[in-house]
């Protein structure tokens, strides 16, 4: 249920950015979410074009990467993919676990759309 | 503070992501920033001004997270009458209505804030950073937060606190950690409440509830107390004081903690303690 205020949060970040490069509008968001976040993928696409209405980002396509629940274990050291509540080592079994990917809520990139002007200046 | 993937722009990084930084145009007009930071960004940084407030003071902050009627507000008590002599205590107590639990609080004689939430089911780090403002943190040495009962989202947001507790009341069936992996994951010790009941719940098995928790690949301690009987009451007031004092050591050396789930930070910035915030 917090899908709203993180699609706010993210989007606070995003203005920012493109604000920081006189951007006109934003084209793209790509977002990492791993299923151990606690971000329900289907709830934030809902919640997204709520969120981005207004905003710089309004026209924006939002992009999300799922990212693989995997485990390194420190007993055997086996890199081994797991589920969500059985995070156990794949290959000895063990639960001396170091989740490796699974729980990511990042906002990877940006695709800014921005006058050619500005990028000439910017470059030179 | 953090040159490789740019998520901070200043000055200093700035033609990184400008021009013909290392972010390069994708067609005519258009620019693809790599941003990676955590989508709660703006929680986070918030997070990090309040542990860092709390630091300052020597306070040592501990959320409460559970579902409705774990019986946090209960623990709470009993913790605050067993307590009360050696540390300074306050309370925050998240709730979508009402002022009950904060009454129930003060009337153990110490302060309580209450922050009603409204519709949020969550507490974040901004709420929590308006209800500091209203307590003298050099008069505290240990704060509880008692967030929103709730299993889902209190899990995700750093409140800028430093230990994650978990109640699971016996009567909510022991399968709750592999229900919810998430708030389970996050929790620095979790507290199997209500144990008076277990001899009439035959349903609950703490060894399955703990098999369950380890499923997580979770280390952390496991303790089944009443707060009605007082049963195991000591072992959860010693975990406590053990976390203070290692507060006090920590604070010696400039350093503090996080909750123990945290996600992004290490491995974004590759090593352990380097977050991407003013806590560097």
């Amino acid at each position: 249920m917090h899908e709203l205020s993180v699609c706010q949060s993210f989007l606070a970040q995003v203005e920012r950015i493109a604000l920081a490069h006189n951007a006109r509008t934003v084209d793209k968001i790509v977002v990492r979410i791993g299923p151990l976040s606690g971000v329900e993928i289907p709830l934030l696409r809902q919640a997204y074009p709520l969120a981005c209405a207004g905003t710089v980002a309004e026209n924006a396509e939002l992009v999300t990467e799922i990212q693989p629940v995997r485990v390194a274990c420190e007993t055997c050291g086996a890199e081994t993919n797991a589920t969500v509540n059985r995070l156990l080592c794949g290959a000895c079994g063990d639960y001396h676990t170091r989740l490796l990917s699974g729980d990511e809520m990042i906002l990877a990139s940006v695709e800014l759309n921005v006058d050619a002007a500005e990028q000439l200046r910017d470059a030179g | 503070m953090c040159d490789t993937c740019g998520c901070n722009v200043t000055p200093g990084n700035e033609h990184l992501v400008r021009g013909r930084g290392k972010h390069a145009f994708t067609a005519e007009g258009k620019v693809a920033v790599e941003v990676l930071e955590s989508l709660l960004s703006e929680n986070d940084k918030q997070a990090v001004h309040n542990r860092a407030h709390l630091d300052k003071y020597g306070v040592l902050a501990v959320n409460l997270m559970s579902s409705p009627g774990a019986g946090k507000t209960t623990l709470l008590e009993r913790t605050i009458d067993l307590l009360r002599d050696e540390y300074r205590i306050a309370v925050i107590e998240g709730d979508l209505e009402t002022e009950t639990d904060a009454l129930r609080l003060r009337a153990r004689g110490v302060a309580a804030i209450q922050i009603t939430t409204g519709s949020a089911c969550h507490l974040d780090a901004h709420m929590v950073h308006d209800a500091l403002h209203k307590l003298r943190l050099a008069e505290l040495d240990l704060l509880f937060i008692e967030n929103v009962g709730n299993l889902v989202c209190p899990a995700s947001f750093d409140l800028g606190h430093h230990l994650n507790v978990t109640l699971l009341s016996v009567t909510e069936g022991d399968d709750k950690p592999a229900k919810y992996p998430v708030m389970f994951r996050a929790a620095d010790v979790m507290l199997l409440t209500k144990a008076d009941l277990l001899p009439v719940i035959e349903e609950f098995d703490v060894g399955r509830a703990t098999a369950n928790l380890r499923n997580l690949a979770s280390t952390i301690p496991v303790y089944s107390l009443s707060s009605k009987t007082e049963q195991g009451m000591q072992t959860w007031i010693n975990w406590l004081h053990q976390q203070m004092a290692m507060q006090r050591k920590r604070l010696v050396g400039g350093e503090t903690m996080r909750p123990r789930v945290q996600s992004d930070g290490k491995r974004l910035h590759g090593k352990e303690g380097a977050a991407p915030s003013a806590e560097a």
